[in-house]
């Protein structure tokens, strides 16, 4: 039992930075990002293309690709998002549910169907042995390390910075925030940009720890959803115990059945929509 | 204090010439059976149900204000309880499609319980969960053959010709009795309520308008009209799998015809799904670079041909074939 909640915790990292751009790109422009699972797959294949394509070493592959990620965001919110941004959700949903499907497809044509991974060096099958029978791996505790570094980051980035400041200006207020200088176009774009290092980030450690195909980004969108609801609105902290909760669930169900693995998951947000709709540990910022 | 009076006008300037050319085409479409091909039918069938289903996306996006990416979820049901009573309790299936549309549009109303705790783009995400939990509850169902699905046994000893005439018929049915649903329930009071509510949620709920009941009302109707499209396509096919049955794809191109015919107005759909029929028939082929094109021109169109290609074609021409709209005229 005790095996199957760390399990969970584990896999809680990898969610937890699945749903930290999501966190971000809605508490700073009310955006919902559909696409948020492509972008994912987008950014491993881009790890991975790196690496077969154009020979580079794994580490520069790596390096380059979370550069390329900023200024892909930062450009896609500016000259595309911010169009669509308003009251009525339907444009930013249709924009980036499109993308969604162009990404598929296009990493189909480009890809093929075949499920792919980033060569690690054996690192991923690396482990300590706890007890005879259970064996902790690096990769999975890697990957935690990165996810407790990136929420801590980015909470602290919320709080103690200007930029944080600024997100939150216009989060609270666009119109009131424009007034006092700030130019919200640049803010939301910067706010996509610093996503989409969070999303490629995700994208290379699901890619190390597992296979990516380009049909895998819904079910990664539909999972980082969930954190963020499960954990409640606000608070990045909120989103990795979401995260850790949906990963814990679903172990409960692997093991239960493995048929029913992610059907436990999706339940148990259910629940916590029905019985805690603001989420289990929400935080709006004031 | 000056009163102005004022008379409401409805209808365009072609509304009774539309009214006279559709009748008579749906008059010639009833006897395709008796001079068309079968494969006209088939074509006819699915058309019908892309169009229901893509009519039932807009009436919740276009006028109740609901975005949702998992109507898919009760185009399965329907499809899922039409094959459920047609092998295992001997019901016709012809009969069975009307009973499961009703089914779809009861499971609605619990489902909305959970759903409407969710607004906006979150509300689109959570209906897709909610698509996702069908999906995979009906897959570990090994009587309905579990993911690799099954095949609808009860049209066996039926005839294949008059199979096909008779679906190709039901689904012209469908097809008319879902426009006019859709335009009668739009025409009366509470089609004016939910426009209100699209305009302006709070400023209608403080004029009296039940909000919630309303977009309840819609949701209702809309999984209604999705089971009965899922219930007839699956008719058509004979056979089912969770997988096609709850395939996101069955929204995504709703959202296709919808925008790219004009959010908001019946003829969008209408638009959309004949441009999305002609794009299949002699694009298809071209596979993943088709479908990277329809994901392309939503997102142009969205951006930068908001109304869609009938919304410009009414505001250039003032085009109506489904008045809706009341104009007020200053009676002078």
């Amino acid at each position: 039992m005790i095996e199957t909640i760390v399990q969970g915790l584990l896999l809680g990292g990898l969610y937890t930075l699945f749903a930290l751009g999501q966190s971000l790109m809605f508490g700073v422009m009310r955006l919902t990002n559909t696409a948020q699972g492509d972008f994912i797959v987008l950014g491993a294949f881009a790890a991975i293309a790196g690496i077969s394509v154009l020979g580079l070493p794994v580490g520069w592959a790596l390096a380059a690709v979370l550069p390329a990620a900023f200024g892909f965001g930062y450009l896609l919110q500016r000259y595309v998002l911010n169009g669509t941004l308003g009251r009525d959700p339907l444009p930013s949903l249709v924009v980036t549910f499109g993308l969604s499907i162009v990404i598929q497809n296009l990493l189909l044509e480009l890809f093929s169907a075949d499920p792919r991974s980033i060569e690690t060096g054996g690192l991923a099958s690396e482990g300590f042995a706890v007890t005879d029978s259970f064996s902790l791996g690096v990769l999975p505790l890697m990957i935690l390390t990165v996810a407790i570094a990136a929420t801590a980051s980015l909470q602290w980035l919320f709080t103690r910075t200007a930029i944080g400041r600024s997100f939150r200006a216009v989060s609270d207020d666009r119109e009131i925030a424009e007034l006092m200088g700030l130019q919200s176009a640049k803010v939301y774009a910067l706010a996509t940009a610093i996503a989409f290092v969070l999303i490629s980030i995700a994208g290379i450690l699901q890619g190390m720890r597992t296979t990516v195909s380009p049909a895998d980004g819904p079910l990664l969108l539909l999972f980082a959803f969930e954190a963020v609801i499960i954990g409640g609105m606000g608070s990045f902290w909120g989103t990795l115990s979401g995260a850790m909760i949906l990963g814990v669930a679903q172990q409960i169900g692997f093991r239960a059945d493995p048929g029913w693995g992610i059907w436990f998951g999706h339940l148990v947000f259910l629940v916590v929509l029905v019985v805690r709709p603001q989420g289990l540990f929400p935080k709006t910022r004031g | 204090m000056q009163n102005t009076q004022v008379i409401v006008e409805r209808g365009g300037r072609h509304g009774g010439a539309a009214l006279v050319a559709g009748g008579a085409l749906i008059a010639i479409a009833a006897s395709l059976p008796f001079w068309g091909e079968s494969s006209w039918m088939r074509e006819f069938v699915q058309i019908a149900c892309y169009f229901i289903f893509a009519m039932m996306w807009n009436l919740m996006a276009g006028y109740g204000g609901m975005v949702s990416i998992g109507q898919q979820a009760f185009f399965g049901i329907g499809g899922y309880v039409m094959l459920a009573l047609g092998n295992f309790a001997d019901i016709n299936p012809f009969v069975a499609i009307p009973i499961g549309a009703l089914v779809a549009g009861l499971v609605a109303l619990p489902v909305s319980y959970v759903a409407f705790r969710l607004q906006g783009g979150y509300f689109a995400i959570g209906t897709w969960v909610i698509s996702e939990v069908f999906r995979l509850s009906i897959s570990n169902i090994s009587a309905v053959g579990g993911g690799s699905g099954t095949t609808l046994t009860a049209l066996r000893g039926i005839e294949k010709a008059t199979r096909e005439s008779v679906t190709y018929w039901m689904a012209l049915v469908c097809v008319v009795a879902s426009v006019a649903l859709v335009y009668l329930f739009l025409r009366s009071k509470r089609g004016l309520a939910l426009l209100a509510i699209r305009d302006n949620e709070v400023a209608a709920e403080s004029q009296g308008i039940p909000v919630r009941r309303m977009k309840l009302a819609v949701y209702a109707v809309a999984a209604f009209g999705a089971g009965l499209a899922g219930a007839l396509y699956f008719v058509g096919n004979l056979r089912i799998s969770p997988d096609a049955a709850f395939s996101v794809n069955w929204t995504a191109f709703a959202i296709f015809m919808v925008v790219i015919g004009g959010l908001g107005r019946i003829e969008g759909p209408l638009v959309g799904a004949i441009l999305f029929w002609a794009l299949n028939k002699f694009l298809s082929d071209y596979g993943t670079w088709y479908l990277l094109g329809l994901g392309m021109l939503a997102i142009l169109v969205t951006i930068f041909f908001k109304q869609g290609l009938w919304g410009y074609a009414q505001s250039r021409w003032g085009w109506t074939l489904f008045p809706t709209q009341r104009r007020l005229i200053e009676n002078t």
